[in-house]
């Protein structure tokens, strides 16, 4: 299947219908289709548009839909990308309603859908593992070590909210090569000194 | 309020508020719908909401937009079904495409370089940490045996055998429905 707009379709319209526990839980599943099926977009492309996504407000899953569609096919593929995404649920919402008793007490379906977060959690932890290898093959040890550490404090231990925390990162990274080259070109200076 | 605002253009103001100001996805801004559609406007009374949230909690997609278009429709029709979702929607879709067009056009540039480099230790911590909260969901629902058996499998098929996470689902609905009332 070769024309976009097909693939827009099956692509978020999967993501779109099994996707459980909101948004985030749906990236992995969104990035499966981007990256490795369809090849919308490289990994590292994902990674960004993840993070300034993550800096902006409103649902994540739409926002991601929306320009992995716009990348491709401009605004109608953005559109097309959003309502293949949340068509089906929205629809459901509103004729479902009716049968709210037997859908919302029904052991069975909250068992199956419980039964899909080990999964879930199973995904989120190899794209976990994925950005890790990638930050500390792009840092070195030391320095990837060192900024998970910061990233888990500020996250967890102060619980500075997600988009802040990646913005701290962002002006930081803004000036990292910068740094590194004044560091640099000290250290070449000191030994020129020495020598 | 002393003056009177149509309809579908409340409705719009309303999605757009609370997802403007829910910083975090879906699921942060529910606490900010929720003030919207029960406080504000009187839409839903609290069990409706309640009742709402937990047929959305049942449905697969994002929470926001499910929340969007049922209060949407239940108050306006069709009309304010479109309303809702565009004002959850367009607003910070349209942002990060343009805020993208612009980092990308930059991209050789050290600094962008350095921005993109920087933010993948945090995505790969919130990640870990999203894994963490998922994992205690699933054993608080499930218990810890079925959470383990199903992540096991889910490792194997993903992982090794690079199933398409989509059938792995569907497997994990089977196991949910079939296997776990056994025990």
């Amino acid at each position: 299947m070769k024309n976009p707009y097909s693939e827009l379709t099956v692509g978020m319209l999967r993501t779109g219908i099994l996707g459980f526990g909101g948004g985030p839980s749906v990236i992995p599943l969104i990035r499966h289709e981007a990256v490795s099926r369809y090849r919308w977009l490289d990994d590292d492309e994902f990674g960004d548009t993840l993070a300034i996504a993550n800096t902006l407000p409103g649902p994540i899953a739409t926002k991601m839909a929306a320009y992995l569609g716009y990348q491709l096919k401009g605004w109608p593929g953005a559109l097309v990308s959003v309502a293949a995404h949340i068509l089906p649920s929205c629809l459901a919402m509103v004729f479902l309603i009716g049968f709210i008793n037997v859908l919302s007490n029904s052991a069975m379906i909250g068992n199956m859908i419980a039964a899909v977060m080990p999964v879930v959690a199973v995904m989120l932890g190899q794209m976990a593992y994925e950005f890790g290898e990638k930050a500390v093959r792009g840092l070195g040890k030391v320095l990837g070590i060192t900024f998970f550490v910061i990233s888990f404090i500020l996250l967890q231990t102060i619980s500075l909210h997600p988009g802040i925390v990646i913005m701290i990162f962002l002006l930081y990274g803004a000036f990292h090569f910068k740094l590194k080259e004044r560091l640099k070109s000290k250290k070449v200076n000191r030994k020129e000194g020495s020598a | 309020m002393g003056f009177i605002i149509p309809m579908g253009v409340a409705v719009f103001l309303a999605f757009f508020i609370a997802n403007l100001l829910g910083y975090g996805g879906g699921p942060a801004s529910i606490p900010l719908m929720y003030d919207q559609i029960v406080t504000r406007y009187g839409w839903l009374n609290n069990t409706e909401f309640s009742q709402m949230l937990a047929l959305g909690n049942s449905l697969p997609g994002p929470i926001a937009t499910k929340i969007a278009a049922y209060v949407g429709y239940d108050v306006y029709g069709w009309p304010g079904f479109l309303a809702a979702l565009a004002g959850t929607i367009i607003p910070s879709a349209v942002a990060l495409i343009y805020l993208l067009k612009i980092l990308r056009k930059y991209k050789q540039s050290p600094i962008v370089k350095g921005m993109s480099l920087l933010v993948q230790p945090v995505i790969a911590i919130m990640m870990l940490l999203l894994t963490w909260n998922m994992a205690a969901d699933a054993v608080g629902s499930i218990g810890y045996i079925h959470s383990i058996i199903i992540a096991g499998l889910a490792l194997l098929a993903l992982g090794k055998f690079k199933i398409h996470p989509a059938f792995v689902i569907v497997l994990a609905f089977a196991y949910g429905g079939f296997i776990i009332p056994l025990s």
